[in-house]
């Protein structure tokens, strides 16, 4: 991208404003997509549901519903922004900002083809692990500046779980990179050129994907939100666009934790087996599908599943996924020091 | 240029964050303020080139520990009048403590900057050749895999210590006890356990009908009582 709009903006605007205009350039290109993306996951939720539910889902607002996506937002942005008396103001503020922003930086990592990322860091595993822990300040800064009772319970839940599931994510992502050698996410892919990480690493894609599950608080882990039992949780105070910034983060992170998902355990961007067929149709495209096969299991597992009782989600987290991703990062250590698979040994 | 106008920014922050850390009067503000003095940490170490530290110290010390000290300060009944009494005692110790870092400090830097032969004395010098996640993994696992294994162990003691606190068994059967959850005996309940059929005429006093059963966790040995026993409350009710 720099090298093609450089020859023609560099020689009038000087180098770090070209890189300035071409990161933005960048940045806009990825995160208007993700929206438009997020945008029609809203709708395929509703649908999805919908048809495991036996209904239409949304069909009135143009055709099959496809603009019912717009029809809300404009809804929750001509809506009154209410804060409530006893809140703190500047944070009440910040948290649904904070919440959104962390959600689509994320992205600056993520390959969709081989190169094709903003920031191609040597540390983009990390990143996106950090990227992912600090969703949960969003969450306790709107629990507590809310000064609200249920808000604050949904607050101190969700404290509790994200940092819990974090645990055994991190496990399952030291095992994958023992497998590829690298922390950078382009590396992450291109090693599983011969054969996906799904496949020797099954069980612990499953746990990765329900640790996820927790982490962004979908249902059957969304105690945080828990409708029947705290409202609507931490963001039972929030109103109009605050409400809808989110519900924006939340569905942002879903996609672009289906995204990390992806790449560490589906091959990113490469087409299975890497034979004719397949490799007709470019990288993104495979990526945006990968992307959407692991979308449908959020939604599957929504339709599926009950609520996951405060004590029975700690039980889960900390003595199954714990001691069972350990084991196995152990195992695999062993499996690749004994073939002598270990890569990049120096 | 725009590398030390990053440093001088990421630091005045770091600074001015640090100071709001001591003084401001809600104790939830001050710990948002560590957090974005991490943060601003972060960045400085990522001036560095010390991107894996900077990731660390944003997962390890504002995702997890951050996390549990905002947790904490939230739930904590705080008097803040009673919490601002004490500052002018500690004040001189605080001072004092900040005084010998700084001093260390300098002492640390000015041999680098004075004498740069100092830099031949370091144990375990730079490979330019890797990347410094790489750096760490070959010095952390081999040379120094020792120490790193103690300190380990001494985060397993903290851990152990921190359990026991916890799960300290008083008598078993006091309202105190740790509730333990035995899931095997709640899968095995079956109905004929826990509940009770009773054809009841029409007119007679429920009582005589209504026995109480023995709660069913006490009878296989557990102190645990109405988690999720929605039938107990059925057995019960009639008395």
């Amino acid at each position: 991208m720099h090298a093609f709009l450089a020859p023609y903006i560099e020689p009038y605007l000087g180098a770090y404003l070209t890189t300035l205009i071409v990161v933005g350039i960048q940045a806009l290109l990825i995160v208007v997509p993700v929206l438009i993306f997020m945008a029609y996951l809203t709708y395929a939720e509703r649908k999805v549901l919908g048809a495991m539910q036996r209904r239409v889902g949304p069909n009135v607002v143009g055709p099959f519903g496809l603009f019912q996506p717009f029809a809300d937002a404009i809804k929750m942005l001509t809506k009154e922004t209410v804060i409530p008396a006893g809140a703190s103001k500047f944070l009440f503020i910040l948290a649904p900002m904070l919440t959104f922003s962390l959600a689509v930086i994320g992205w600056a990592v993520i390959p969709v083809n081989d190169g094709w990322s903003i920031a191609n860091i040597n540390v983009g595993v990390l990143y996106l692990f950090a990227v992912s822990s600090l969703g949960v300040y969003g969450v306790i800064i709107a629990g507590w500046a809310s000064n609200s009772k249920y808000a604050f319970l949904g607050a101190l839940r969700s404290a509790a779980q994200m940092v819990s599931y974090e645990v055994s994510m991190g496990f399952i992502i030291v095992t994958v990179l023992l497998c590829v050698g690298s922390l950078n996410l382009n590396d992450v892919v291109l090693a599983q050129k011969h054969i996906w990480f799904c496949i020797p690493l099954f069980p612990l894609m499953v746990i990765y994907f329900i640790s996820v599950l927790a982490e962004t608080n979908r249902s059957p882990f969304d105690i945080p939100e828990g409708e029947s039992e705290i409202v609507a949780g931490f963001f039972v105070e929030y109103s109009s666009m605050s409400f809808a910034l989110f519900f924006l983060g939340e569905y942002t992170n879903m996609i672009l934790m289906s995204g990390l998902t992806t790449i560490l355990f589906l091959g990113g961007w490469l087409p299975p087996f890497g034979i004719e067929p397949f490799t007709w149709i470019p990288g993104p495209i495979w990526f945006i599908a990968k992307i959407c096969f692991v979308l449908f299991f959020f939604l599957w597992t929504r339709a599926t599943f009950p609520r996951y009782r405060y004590d029975q989600l700690m039980r889960l987290g900390w003595k199954v996924f714990l001691p069972f991703s350990l084991v196995y990062l152990v195992l695999v250590a062993g499996v690749l020091m004994v073939m002598g698979w270990l890569p990049h040994v120096v | 240029m725009i590398a030390a106008a990053a440093f001088y920014v990421f630091a005045a922050i770091l600074i001015v964050c640090a100071a709001m850390v001591v003084s401001a009067r809600n104790p939830v503000h001050a710990v948002l303020f560590l957090i974005l003095a991490f943060f601003n940490a972060a960045a400085l170490f990522l001036l560095a080139g010390a991107e894996f530290l900077a990731m660390i110290l944003v997962i390890v010390y504002v995702g997890a520990v951050a996390v549990l000290f905002l947790f904490v300060v939230m739930m904590l009944d705080i008097n803040f009048t009673q919490l601002r009494e004490g500052f002018q005692r500690y004040a001189p110790v605080g001072m004092a403590v900040g005084v010998v870092l700084l001093i260390e400090l300098a002492g640390v830097m000015g041999s680098w900057k004075f004498a740069p032969e100092a830099l031949n004395l370091r144990f375990a010098p730079n490979n330019a050749a890797l990347h410094n996640t790489a750096q760490l993994g070959h010095l952390i696992y081999t040379d120094y895999v020792f120490l790193f294994q103690t300190s380990g162990l001494v985060l397993l003691v903290a851990m152990i210590g921190a359990i026991v606190l916890t799960l300290r068994d008083r008598d078993p059967n006091s309202a105190k006890a740790s509730r333990r959850q035995n899931v095997a005996a709640q899968v095995a309940r079956r109905k004929e356990d826990t509940l009770v059929l009773v054809d009841v005429e029409f007119g007679a006093k429920t009582q005589e009908f209504f026995k109480p059963l023995a709660p069913v966790l006490e009878k296989a040995g557990h102190g645990d009582h109405g988690h999720d026993h929605g039938h107990d409350d059925h057995a019960h009710g009639g008395h």
